[in-house]
């Protein structure tokens, strides 16, 4: 391949190479002007978010450029004075927590199942697995509303919670059982032989084995779920609300509250944001495999 | 930071390749099987399944439930206006955004694979895909906020449209009525009812503005001289009152760079502008004609694109979608790209083939694969499009951007207790998704078959 390259570029003439640099150079500042177009809208939620409510109803966040000063930690702190909003910050994290672990814990089993046992039937089960994976969340509102309703579990966490693990829970067994059916049969014989059983087969072979899926599994799902809007607009109250919901109800004075509404969307994005610094490879996989939700 | 490029995600509409799976290492007993398996189809049973039957049988009754009303509920939806352009929308966001979005995608995956800092580009173009819509939503709120001094959106567009259109100069000027005998000649311009004439100024008094309020610093106004056709257009008030309405009076501001149009028969023979001291000459041409000052002098001020009104707020709302979701196709076609042997191309370039050739006639038709699994897990993704719109459009515009996943909310939760119209949208949306169901079903039994 090199020495077809160097070849070629040998063959290049003069003014083909300058072409192609001022064409370099196009590029260069088209990728750069996108970049920016990219981070812009972000920024500008973030100075936002710094600045005093009677700045941001007379000037663009930009004018902190020429008025540095006006940068002040101000809506943060009277944010954080809230109890609305921390008391929903909270209920997003008992809220994703449960809904995650046992996504990734339920899922790990009937993968498990799915791959490596015996049963009647085990294939069409499957099918049914994968024909759920694209079901709309849309479909469940009205019918588990009533449901949550009739049980008497509707407006509590545990209704959310239930909601996403249901829906969580065909990405789960469909990307893990493929993910242990890799595994090589040969150390689940070796444990076997050793006198494992099923449940020590699981715990102790197959859960470390399958980490990296387990992982992009659970970030996938914890992001879901700490994101969602929609679903904890239904089944949560005033008391159970997540953030995305406390949030959204701001959203209706906007333009008069953009010191409550900015910092808060900054608080809601710094745990995603992370977890997206942090893990990127399993952000990405766990992203990518997961999108047909 | 090379992750981003590097991970070679699974596929979205299809599933990845299934490996055979293995015959059972242990002999299992079922019952231990049934108990690895039975909490999660419990809840699959209970929480998707079950509520897929109860949505069908629901969408066949009526608003409260009581009644049967069989298939009305599906016909409501395409004979009430609004549900209507939920369904309009929801077409035009899935035949639009998708391909977009896989447009773009597919540009920034090929031109970032020949920059050196093309990874910290990708991780820059797909953070957005961390957030919430909700938080995306908040984003673009501020963003296409109306006034130019507070969304960024408008300011751009302000800035732009000033660098070629000059702004008017006096938006709430008008001639004072009691005195002059300039009148509205509709479209907002005015026009004199008698001729001007050679040697006479014509006296053009406007008020409405307040003299400090003018821009810069405006000389006196003077009235006009000589023996051409000239005139004076000048501001008829001073702060503290007193002169004479009509007449220049002394302290009394002249009017800067307003036009004014010789008109004869309908026609303008002759335009001038008045100078810095409000007065204006004409050509001789013009003797005799009506003078006319155009609505331009007094338009207001241009003030930005209206966003979010009834008639750009879905597009905005796309636009919104597009910057979250393009680095998902872009990392997913670069996942392909990587995968393409550079010798077609290379083969390609040898033949002669300049770069947009390769690009169309080799690249492409390499990623069709790629390109066809982002497009249909887009697709599927915009068809259920929610938060976004719900936080975006403002309460006035909500009805022009409805979608069909945000009508399901309103006519059920969001006030509109129809749980009826909202069962029947849900199977809609359930349907629409079905041809993508029976691929995922077929791909996953030809695998097992091989």
């Amino acid at each position: 391949m090199t020495t077809l390259d160097t070849a070629v570029r040998g063959r290049r003439s003069f003014a083909s190479r300058v072409a192609s640099g001022a064409a370099g150079g196009v590029l260069r500042i088209f990728l750069i002007l996108v970049a920016l177009f990219w981070l812009v809208p972000t920024f500008g939620l973030l100075v936002s978010s710094f600045r005093d409510p009677t700045d941001i109803a007379t000037s663009g966040w930009w004018k902190v450029f020429t008025a540095p000063s006006q940068l002040t930690a101000k809506s943060y702190q009277s944010l954080l004075e809230k109890d609305a909003i921390t008391h929903a910050f909270f209920n997003t994290i008992w809220i994703t927590v449960p809904a995650t672990l046992l996504v990734v814990l339920l899922g790990a089993m009937a993968g498990y199942a799915f791959a490596w046992m015996d049963f009647k039937g085990r294939d069409w089960w499957f099918l049914v697995v994968v024909a759920l994976l694209v079901v709309p969340v849309q479909v469940a509102l009205i019918p588990l509303a009533d449901l949550f309703g009739k049980i008497g579990i509707f407006g509590d966490i545990i209704g959310v919670v239930l909601f996403h693990v249901g829906f969580g829970l065909p990405f789960a067994i469909f990307l893990l059982r493929n993910f242990f059916a890799e595994i090589p049969r040969e150390l689940l014989e070796a444990a076997r032989l050793d006198g494992a059983g099923e449940t020590r087969l699981f715990l102790t072979v197959v859960l470390p084995l399958g980490a990296p899926a387990i992982a992009s599994l659970g970030i996938f799902q914890f992001l879901w779920v700490w994101n969602d809007m929609l679903v904890a607009l239904v089944f949560s109250n005033a008391e159970s609300q997540p953030l995305t919901v406390a949030l959204q109800q701001q959203v209706r004075q906007f333009g008069n509250n953009i010191d409550v509404l900015a910092p808060g969307a900054f608080i809601s994005m710094v745990v995603p944001l992370v977890v997206f610094f942090a893990f990127q490879r399993q952000f990405v996989s766990g992203v990518m495999a997961g999108a047909v939700k | 930071m090379t992750s981003v490029a590097n991970s070679t995600g699974g596929a979205g509409a299809l599933p990845a390749p299934a490996a055979e799976p293995g015959k059972s290492v242990t002999g299992t007993r079922l019952w231990v099987a049934v108990l690895f398996l039975l909490p999660a189809f419990v809840l699959l049973g209970a929480l998707v399944v079950y509520p897929i039957g109860y949505s069908i049988w629901r969408s066949l009754y009526d608003a409260d439930g009581s009644g049967f009303v069989g298939l009305k509920n599906y016909g409501d939806i395409f004979a009430n206006d609004a549900t209507l352009t939920a369904v309009r929308n929801t077409a035009i966001w899935v035949a639009v955004a998708p391909a977009i979005v896989t447009a773009l995608g597919l540009i920034f995956a090929v031109l970032t694979e020949r920059v050196r800092w093309g990874t910290a580009f990708k991780l820059i173009v797909f953070m957005p895909m961390a957030i919430s819509m909700l938080a995306a939503g908040i984003i673009f709120r501020l963003v296409y906020e109306q006034d130019p001094n507070l969304g960024a959106a408008n300011a751009v567009a302000k800035s732009i449209h000033d660098t070629f259109v000059s702004s008017s100069v006096y938006p709430n000027a008008r001639p004072n009525a009691a005195v002059s005998d300039l009148k509205p000649s509709g479209g907002g311009s005015f026009t004199t009812t008698g001729t001007v004439r050679a040697g006479t100024p014509a006296m053009l008094p406007l008020v409405g503005i307040a003299p400090n309020k003018l821009p810069g610093s405006p000389e006196n106004a003077r009235t006009a001289s000589g023996s051409g056709v000239t005139g004076t257009v000048w501001l008829d008030f001073k702060l503290g009152g007193g002169g004479t309405k009509g007449k220049v009076d002394p302290g009394e501001k002249a009017l800067k760079g307003v036009k004014v149009e010789a008109v004869k028969g309908g026609k303008v023979v002759a335009s001038a502008k008045s100078g810095a001291d409000g007065t204006f000459t004409l050509p001789a041409s013009a003797d005799g004609a009506r003078l006319r000052l155009p609505a331009s002098n007094f338009s207001a001020p241009y003030n930005g694109i209206d966003w979010l009104g009834p008639t750009l707020v879905t597009p905005a709302i796309i636009g919104a979608y597009v910057w979250m979701w393009a680095g998902f196709a872009m990392v997913l076609i670069a996942a392909g790209l990587a995968g393409v042997d550079r010798n077609l191309l290379e083969a390609a370039r040898v033949d002669g083939a300049n770069e947009w050739q390769v690009f169309r006639r080799v690249t492409v038709p390499l990623l069709a694969p790629v390109l066809v699994v982002v497009l249909i897990t887009l697709m599927i993704n915009v068809m259920k499009i929610f938060d976004l719109v719900y936080i975006i459009a403002p309460q006035p515009s909500q009805d022009d951007a409805n979608v069909l996943a945000l009508q399901l909310f309103l006519s059920s939760f969001g006030g509109g207790g129809n749980e009826g119209v909202g069962s029947a949208i849900g199977v809609i949306l359930l349907l629409l998704v079905l041809p993508v169901m029976f691929v995922n079903i077929r791909r996953l039994r030809r695998e097992r078959q091989r």
